[in-house]
């Protein structure tokens, strides 16, 4: 089987299972608007308004969702032992790595593309076509986002503390892309010229490209049993 | 493991005597720094926790970026002192960490009026103080030594690889810390009555690092033999 076949036969294994319970799916979404409900409630709503507020709560939202997701991915694989019977398929483990990113990368922006909605309902920003940008900066950081969480989670399942271990060892490397990513919506908000925001698109897309190739490099020696 | 009990206790040795080497060069360095260096025109006293600061934050770079080239060494040759070694060095990263975040905020609220301040460079020392907090969360929640060894140095690589993305930081940003004027490879604009102190700071930082990765790396391999002995 070649490399793109069996990576797009995982992802879209992974998808179908989380497509008969929308659980992940479930659970970020939930889980990203009481992010934004508490915010809005801890905040002193005389001095500090909902548009001041709205690119933070948007970036916390994403990278915590995000952790929720990325906690699923190989706990379901430690049901009856699956992983093994993964590795024992004529499947790579980089193939393996790319079809649980892929399935990632889509349940993430599947939740950003429901809960970015919400968050302008809840921060009363108007629609405008300048929400096209928050969502492909949403996207590149999504891609930032999950290529180390994918390899951290194939990790953190492997102790007993998974759930707790996975946001230790990824909130650190999310705060680069989550700081590019949130100086590019501040200035997609503002209506600021491509000029002002193309540095952090390029810092984003070069921290994606590093991490991606990273994680696909690295977790061969984490699946090596 | 192969080296024999008395190896290890020669290694420990060597240790100890390079950290009462190191020791001892501090203590110098400081009166010398205290007693015999004039003040900072433009900071006064403060600006000698710089002698403390600067080659703290120097030894924690080396410390876990060593972390990043055993770990990439380990996949290559398998061995599993490499992994102690990597341990030893990334407890030592840790240690000059909390010196050099102890000693920032200290000189900060001197300089900035402030106890913290969000500047790039000291948000992303932080960053990396944490990255291996949970470095050492991972390790200590695995209990096979294998595993270990190799979820070590995926993260230890991983870490080393975010550190341009510091350094790309601190001169892509607007930053309030000094910009790192010292290590630039034109003239220093430090006088050499204020810089030599600092050089010689660092070195004995260095051989700090040493005689401490040293004894920390004997211990490991005490560890591992022990653990090696009860397992058969």
């Amino acid at each position: 089987m070649s490399f793109s076949r069996a990576a797009v036969a995982i992802a879209a294994k992974d998808l179908r299972i989380e497509w008969r319970h929308r659980t992940a799916f479930a659970t970020a979404v939930l889980f990203a608007v009481l992010v934004q409900l508490v915010f809005v409630f801890s905040r002193d709503g005389a001095s500090v308004s909902l548009a001041a507020l709205a690119p933070t709560v948007l970036w916390v939202m994403l990278a915590l969702a995000t952790v929720v997701t990325l906690n699923r991915a190989f706990l379901l694989e430690r049901e009856n032992a699956a992983l093994e019977g993964i590795l024992l398929a004529p499947v790579g483990p980089s193939a393996l790595f790319w079809g649980k990113w892929l399935a990632n990368l889509v349940l993430v922006v599947v939740v950003e593309v429901v809960t970015i909605p919400l968050w302008m309902i809840f921060f009363n920003l108007e629609p405008h076509p300048r929400v096209f940008g928050v969502g492909a900066v949403a996207l590149l950081a999504a891609v930032g986002f999950t290529a180390p969480g994918t390899l951290f989670s194939a990790m953190a399942v492997r102790t007993r503390f998974a759930e707790l271990l996975l946001p230790v060892l990824l909130l650190p490397f999310l705060i680069p892309p989550l700081f590019f990513a949130s100086q590019a919506t501040v200035r997609i908000l503002a209506d600021a010229p491509m000029s002002e925001l193309s540095g952090w698109l390029r810092l984003l897309a070069l921290y994606d490209t590093v991490f991606l190739a990273l994680a696909t490099m690295l977790f061969p020696a984490v699946m090596d049993q | 493991m192969t080296a024999d009990l008395h190896a290890i206790d020669r290694i420990m040795r060597r240790g100890r005597a390079i950290t009462v080497a190191g020791l001892l060069a501090l203590a110098g360095i400081y009166v010398l720094a205290l007693g015999f260096t004039p003040a900072e025109r433009s900071q006064g006293l403060a600006f000698k926790i710089l002698y403390v600061h600067a080659p703290a934050a120097w030894a924690m770079e080396m410390a876990f970026v060593l972390v990043g080239v055993v770990g990439v060494l380990y996949f290559w040759l398998q061995d599993a002192r490499l992994d102690i070694f990597a341990e030893a060095s990334a407890t030592v990263g840790m240690v000059f960490g909390a010196v050099l975040l102890i000693t920032g905020p200290i000189w900060g609220r001197t300089i900035w009026g402030a106890w913290w301040v969000w500047d790039p460079r000291l948000t992303f020392t932080l960053l990396l103080y944490l990255l291996f907090a949970g470095y050492f969360a991972l390790r200590s929640a695995l209990r096979d030594p294998v595993e270990r060894a190799r979820f070590g140095a995926v993260i230890g690589i991983m870490g080393t690889i975010l550190v341009p993305f510091i350094h790309l930081t601190v001169y892509l940003f607007n930053s309030q810390h000094p910009k790192p004027v010292i290590m630039a490879p034109q003239k220093s604009p430090l006088p050499w009555v204020l810089l030599e102190p600092l050089l010689l700071s660092f070195g004995a930082y260095t051989l700090l690092y040493i005689g401490f990765v040293t004894t920390r790396y004997g211990i490991g391999l005490k560890r591992a033999a022990t653990e090696a002995r009860d397992a058969e």
